[in-house]
């Protein structure tokens, strides 16, 4: 009889830690599976974007289109832009925000444009820090395979992608570096790099 | 020269080598870019863009264009063939006996089946892919760390560790051992290849160097990550010392703790 009541209490318990866990789940990070689903829609965007058998501006409008929806953009925007992002006005952000997303799919784009026929695979995923790695492997006529990374964080409210590695080159870093120089150039003019930025890519 | 003054030419060579990976420069903790050169690097990239654009380039788009692709394909892949001894003698030296005996089959069959190496069977119906390595990669595996970054003049991106690895694959390659004369072949076939390379990846290659805002900066920013995702040592932003922190001095640390 005793035993059985602890069970009881301990079967309550477990029922109101696991409600109270349930409750709280939004703080927790994201899971694998979770990340892996998202990746998964932006793989299977991407992979019909490139076969698509558009061109040019199309195809980048396809890609800005799939960046604008899965990517944690304002996130993006403030990490690429580096300390001027906190003296900058919202506007200003906006504005640049969308110039950047422009550039990114452009110039991005010209790369996955290259892999007609090819297909872009998720091949498992691992937490890392606060975030997951989802990985990937690229294959396509002609090229060795690649792998390529998406660096999935919830922290925006709702998951997304917030860095892209190929081959562990990160999209981030890379940009923080390139707009950084360009910034440089401008004189350190957010409105002047955001015009520049309609240019490039 | 006498085959004897050609191994103690090696060996002189190999010496300075590794009195120079003994004075490698600081390394980097955790991952930043450690470029105390960068004034000299960044004058031999001039040079390499130079040469890139009025040599590499031209010559790849013609090479590319006038040689069909399944001729380019076999050159490249004849002198890939070439490389499997190194790549074997360096798995080994790395404690990495599966890949040894790995790439060993590799070349056995495409040397024999894939016609001294024209053809890539291995991959194709054996499964064998290439598992490419170097000296350098050793060097890694034996704990030395990657040092400074440098740009050489004509050979491109690089680090006093992949330096000293570029060196010693050069002067001890073992395929000297298994066919005399090998390096007239070896030239012979990996120009070729290099060009096709420059080809494939001309996109790539000409918005690196020519559309980049800072085609240093990317160009060293795409080798020292690269290298360090090839040899394991770095993973987008793994645990232990973060290796965003260094590079942009906590600020990209700090927004990947956000998260």
């Amino acid at each position: 009889m005793k035993i059985s009541k602890m069970n009881r209490r301990r079967v309550l318990l477990t029922g109101a830690s696991s409600v109270i866990a349930f409750g709280l789940s939004p703080a927790f990070a994201l899971t694998e599976a979770e990340a892996t689903k998202l990746i998964n829609s932006v793989v299977n965007d991407i992979n019909r974007a490139i076969n698509s058998g558009k061109r040019g501006n199309a195809l980048f409008r396809d890609f800005e289109s799939i960046f604008n929806s899965y990517a944690d953009v304002p996130t993006i925007s403030r990490a690429i832009l580096g300390p001027p992002a906190r003296s900058a006005s919202s506007g200003q952000l906006r504005a640049f925000s969308k110039s950047l997303t422009g550039y990114l799919s452009r110039k991005y784009g010209k790369r996955f444009r290259q892999f007609v026929g090819g297909e872009v695979q998720v091949t498992g995923a691992r937490a890392v820090r606060n975030f997951q790695e989802v990985r990937g492997v690229v294959r396509a006529p002609g090229y060795a395979p690649f792998d390529v990374s998406f660096v999935v964080s919830d922290r925006s409210g709702k998951d997304k992608f917030f860095d892209l590695l190929i081959e562990g080159i990160s999209l981030l870093k890379a940009e923080r570096s390139e707009i950084g120089a360009v910034l440089d150039r401008v004189g350190g003019n957010i409105d002047k790099l955001t015009e520049e930025l309609k240019r490039l890519g | 020269m006498t085959y004897k003054n050609q191994l103690i030419n090696r060996f002189a060579v190999l010496s300075v080598a590794f009195i120079g990976l003994s004075a490698c420069a600081a390394p980097p903790e955790g991952g930043g870019t450690n470029d105390p050169y960068e004034r000299v690097n960044r004058a031999s990239h001039e040079v390499n863009k130079g040469v890139d654009t009025v040599v590499l380039r031209p010559a790849s788009q013609v090479y590319g264009k006038v040689v069909p692709n399944p001729i380019r394909r076999s050159i490249s892949n004849a002198a890939a063939n070439l490389d499997e001894p190194r790549s074997i003698v360096n798995h080994i030296a790395q404690g990495d006996l599966q890949d040894a005996g790995h790439t060993f089959f590799r070349f056995l069959v495409n040397s024999t089946i894939g016609v001294f190496g024209l053809f890539d069977p291995a991959t194709g119906d054996f499964g064998l892919e290439q598992r490419h390595t170097g000296f350098g990669d050793t060097l890694a595996t034996w704990g030395v760390r990657e040092g400074a970054y440098l740009e050489l003049p004509f050979l491109g991106p690089s680090n006093e560790r992949d330096s000293v690895g570029l060196i010693v694959d050069i002067v001890a390659n073992p395929l000297s051992a298994i066919v005399s004369d090998s390096s007239d072949v070896q030239v012979a076939t990996s120009v070729p290849s290099g060009l096709n390379s420059r080809f494939e990846f001309s996109d790539t290659i000409d918005s690196l160097l020519y559309d980049s805002e800072d085609s240093y900066a990317q160009l060293r920013l795409f080798y020292t990550e690269s290298r360090r995702f090839a040899l394991g040592e770095q993973s987008s932003a793994e645990d232990g010392v973060d290796p965003f922190d260094d590079l942009f001095e906590g600020v990209y640390g700090g927004l990947y703790e956000d998260f």
